[in-house]
């Protein structure tokens, strides 16, 4: 008998042995395929779980967590969520996450190995990490400017610092409030159907995802290509050019909303934006260097993150004489975002020189120590200093005595250029308005914003004017915001 | 326990003075750790959940403490020479029940199972001590073999006349308490089995007729086969009848088990095997509840596929998985999503989740540890009853925990089936502690030196048997 029970005690231990093989296999071996189950909700439940980081202005929090006591505990909250849902986005329990709020998920879920003081163990006890937070670039004042200024209006604003590519500004007209969506329950699917049936788009970030024809804001571009390739050598010599100009192969002839542009000087074909001239520049020009010289500025640039991505603005490359035409004075195929236009009017005030633009400063740890910089980014020459410095002038000239005189601020050089674009079929829809701009305080060593803005419900009778007299007020409101600051107060 | 062995070795040439060390002490300070290990589990629970330590926490170490402590001081009274590790494991494991139990009433706040299983955890050692005290000496069970299967057959009988709870009929409803009879019935059975096979096993191993004319292969005669194949049918019937299948499974196994070792023909593990494949098919086909398990096992993800979320199952190995090596720490796990019977079925997914495999892997070689020591006094006894009953209990407390775990973690057809001592669930709670009394009072026999008068058959191989399980 004492054989049998052994024999009965070994099955046991078999059936023992079983037991723990399979225990390792389910709980080491094979658990991640269990833990990426879609029908588990540990991950999610771990995700909210804890607060999450914040996404900071000049200090201060714009985004928040709330106790909901729920399954799913802690749901996303905003401060002023449609003056800053172009650069936060928003962060929803059902509908995952967009702009900062996605780029920096890892850093403010708490997930991003680089916020463990002990990465290895970390892998064995798989804990999160409390959630790190987000320090922006963004200037309150600027922000709170521009999102007043756009109010009740379509449209975006995007400011930059020329001389180190940090986004002062990103505004996009209508918003929304991110924080109807941050939870689970009806009401947010029902906010997420009408902001999606919205005809007006409120969570399209224009200022960084629409691009616009630039129209005449494009000059800047043509201008700098001129003098860069020695078309056009002194702002003040009268320029070989008829009114109206016949596109070149075509019978088409382009015309001016203003008077006395034949042979006019780049001077004042600049300031009072003749069409002609800047057509025939760029033709004259040629194709190639217009596009390198576009290209520098940051068109045909798919690629650009800051750090969520930016629509690619574009300058065709591949037109006959009088597609190039049309496209050096900002239409055709040529397309740009506000941003895109901040950095035309920022490598202006800075010598020539196109920082990359970037949103985020610092990633920090909940405890405050630094985690990543943001700053530094790529520098491109896209023109020679001298041309810089002559287009600087032009557009101060510009709101000195031209179109964009509603820019300018009393104890600060201005520099501008207005522009309103045709679109639709048969250019049927409302024109565009656009301003881009710099300014630089009299006690400034070097101009501290560019800003372009684009409104897009300008009233269509007053022609061109309507950049200087829609777009305008707004990029001075965001100058001043900016030129009042120390410039110190705005981390 | 060199010592034990030298001892022992010195003991096949009379020597009446010399005894085994009975350990008594060594079991005191285990069941010290044993408590201790229960109470800090019911302080990290609260930590975890709301920074403090319970309130109740005094209390509950207090109240186990003081069980566990009257336990033994019972066993020293009566069963001093008894195995120290029995009573240990069965205190630490219904502690660690209780505290996972206690951890999962926060989830549930208007359904507490914690308050009614402490007062099960006390009957049951109640039933400890008075199975002790009383029950001088186990060959007094052989007498009852009879009565013994009678109310085996009466208690798993009762439920049919009681409302059918979540499917299955085998609860009967007293006075607001719900009682499991089938429970019971799990240690009269093995009684009766291990008296009857210890009476007729020379008739069962050396009569019958050879099969295909291979001596291994030799079956008994239908009259010795019959009653014992008509008791279990009985059962097995009256289990399927209630829907239980993991007890059902349970009873075949012991009975296999058990005629093995009393005959040690091969023979009966074939008929056995032709038996259960019989059932199988047979239940198969009935029931449509047997074959849905069938398919969750061997695809647990179905429903998640289709669309209807995930099931039991698949929220089972989610929280085994999401426990990983070293578990999320208690308190602090999931597993409440697997919703009906986590308390009770599917408590191991609780401490895998939050135990890990580290602390799953203690659970299960505490479960192993317990079968050994029952299975060593098994070889150490000298009556073919005793040995039959240690190998039997030993062997309900291997299977139940084989057929309910393996359940859980999907490593065969989940059945329900109470995970012993730390399941929520009175009567499992109760029927435990019998066992281990049981065991308790057989090891104590085991290792006395007073030798029970020889059985013929056993003392052929007794010495050496004992020597080793002694060792």
């Amino acid at each position: 008998m004492t054989r049998h029970i052994r024999h009965a005690a070994f099955f046991c231990a078999l059936l023992l042995i079983a037991l723990l093989a399979n225990a390792a296999r389910i709980q080491v071996i094979e658990a991640r395929t269990y833990d990426d189950n879609i029908a588990n909700r540990r991950g999610t439940i771990a995700r909210y779980g804890q607060p999450r980081g914040d996404i900071l202005v000049g200090g201060t929090p714009v985004t928040g967590s709330r106790d909901t006591g729920e399954h799913l505990r802690y749901e996303r909250t905003y401060t002023n969520g449609p003056m800053y849902a172009p650069v936060t986005g928003f962060a929803s329990q059902v509908y995952g996450t967009t702009f900062l709020e996605h780029t920096e998920d890892g850093v403010l879920a708490g997930t991003d190995p680089l916020l463990s003081p002990f990465p290895m163990w970390k892998g064995v006890a798989r804990d999160r990490n409390p959630g790190g937070d987000v320090l922006t670039t963004l200037h309150r004042g600027a922000q709170e400017a521009a999102y007043e200024g756009l109010t009740g209006r379509k449209g975006a604003v995007a400011a930059v610092e020329p001389s180190t590519g940090r986004i002062l500004a990103l505004v996009s007209a209508p918003s929304y409030d991110p924080s109807v969506l941050s939870g689970n329950g009806p009401a947010v699917a029902r906010s997420w159907a009408t902001l999606n049936r919205d005809q007006d788009k409120p969570m399209l970030n224009r200022a960084v995802r629409k691009t616009y024809p630039p129209g005449s804001t494009f000059k800047v571009v043509t201008a700098a290509a001129a003098l860069d390739a020695g078309v056009v050598k002194k702002l003040d010599k009268r320029t070989d050019s008829e009114d109206p100009y016949t596109l070149p192969g075509t019978r088409t002839s382009l015309t001016n909303e203003s008077e006395g542009c034949t042979d006019v000087p780049l001077r004042k074909a600049f300031e009072w934006s003749c069409n002609t001239v800047f057509a025939k520049l760029g033709v004259r020009v040629g194709v190639k260097r217009m596009a390198a010289t576009a290209k520098a500025f940051g068109f045909n640039d798919a690629d650009l993150r800051i750090p969520f991505s930016v629509a690619e603005s574009t300058f065709d490359t591949k037109v006959d004489k009088a597609q190039l035409a049309l496209s050096s004075i900002g239409q055709y195929n040529t397309r740009a975002t506000p941003l895109q236009m901040a950095m035309v009017a920022a490598a202006v005030a800075n010598g020539g020189q196109v920082r990359s633009p970037y949103l985020v400063e610092r990633r920090t740890r909940a405890g405050g120590s630094t985690v990543a910089t943001g700053g530094s980014r790529s520098v491109r020459q896209a023109m020679r200093p001298s041309t810089a410095a002559l287009l600087k002038e032009l557009m101060v000239d510009v709101v000195r005595e031209g179109t964009g005189s509603n820019a300018w601020i009393p104890g600060a050089t201005v520099g501008g250029k207005t522009g309103t674009a045709q679109h639709g079929l048969g250019n049927s829809g409302t024109p565009y308005a656009w301003f881009v701009s710099w300014a630089q305080g009299d006690l400034d060593l070097e101009p501290k914003v560019a800003v372009a803005v684009v409104v897009e419900d300008a009233d269509p009778d007053r022609g061109d004017i309507s950049g200087g007299g829609d777009a305008a007020p707004i990029a001075r409101a965001v100058m001043k915001a900016v030129l009042k600051s120390p410039s110190d107060d705005r981390r | 326990m060199t010592k034990a062995g030298t001892t022992l070795v010195a003991a096949d040439t009379p020597a009446p003075a010399a005894r085994l060390p009975r350990r008594r002490g060594i079991e005191l300070a285990l069941i010290v750790v044993a408590v201790l290990l229960s109470v800090y589990g019911y302080c990290a629970v609260g930590l975890a959940r709301n920074g403090t330590v319970p309130p109740g926490a005094a209390g509950y170490g207090a109240g186990l403490g003081v069980l566990a402590l009257v336990a033994h001081l019972a066993v020293r009274l009566r069963a001093p020479c008894a195995d120290p590790l029995l009573l240990p494991i069965g205190v630490l494991l219904n502690g660690l029940g209780l505290v996972l139990i206690y951890r999962l009433d926060l989830e549930t706040p208007d359904d507490r199972a914690a308050p009614a299983q402490l007062v099960w955890s006390t009957l049951g050692v109640a039933l400890f001590i008075v199975v002790v005290l009383l029950l001088r000496d186990h060959r007094v069970l052989q007498r009852y073999a009879y009565v013994c299967v009678v109310a085996a057959l009466v208690l798993l009988a009762l439920p049919i006349f009681f409302p059918a709870v979540n499917g299955a009929r085998i609860w009967i409803r007293i006075a607001g308490f719900s009682i499991q009879p089938g429970e019971f019935a799990k240690v009269l059975l093995a009684v009766f089995f291990a008296a009857y096979l210890a009476a007729n096993r020379s008739a069962l191993a050396y009569t019958g007729r050879r099969v295909l004319g291979v001596d291994r292969l030799q079956l008994p005669t239908g009259r010795v086969l019959g009653p014992i194949v008509a008791i279990w049918l009985l059962s097995v019937g009256v289990l399927v009848l209630e829907r239980d299948l993991g007890t059902s499974l349970l009873f075949f196994g012991l009975f296999v088990v058990l005629l093995y070792v009393a005959t040690g023909r091969t023979g009966w593990i074939a008929i056995g095997l032709l038996l259960a494949a019989l059932g199988a098919v047979a239940v198969g086909q009935l029931e449509p509840h047997v074959h849905s398990r069938v398919e969750d096992w061997q695809h647990p993800f179905a429903s998640i596929e289709a669309g209807e979320g995930p099931n039991q199952l698949s929220q089972s190995l989610f929280a085994f998985a999401a426990g990983g090596m070293v578990g999320t720490g208690l308190g602090l796990g999931h597993s409440i999503m697997i919703g009906f019977a986590a308390k009770s079925d599917f408590i191991l997914a609780t401490a895998g989740e939050e135990l890990g495999l580290a602390g799953l892997s203690a659970i299960f070689l505490l479960y192993g540890l317990l079968v050994e020591r029952g299975f060593r006094a098994g070889l150490a006894l000298r009556d073919p009853f005793g040995r039959l009953l240690a190998v039997g209990l030993a062997s309900i407390v291997a299977l139940q925990v084989f057929v309910i775990a393996g359940g859980v973690t999907g490593l065969i057809p989940l059945t329900g089936m109470a995970m012993p001592f730390l399941a929520q669930g009175g009567s499992s709670v109760v029927t435990n502690w019998a066992i281990v009394a049981l065991l308790i009072r057989l090891s104590d026999r085991a290792r006395s030196r007073l030798g029970i008068p020889e059985d013929e058959e056993a003392a052929v191989t007794r010495s050496e048997g004992r020597a080793e399980a002694l060792r």
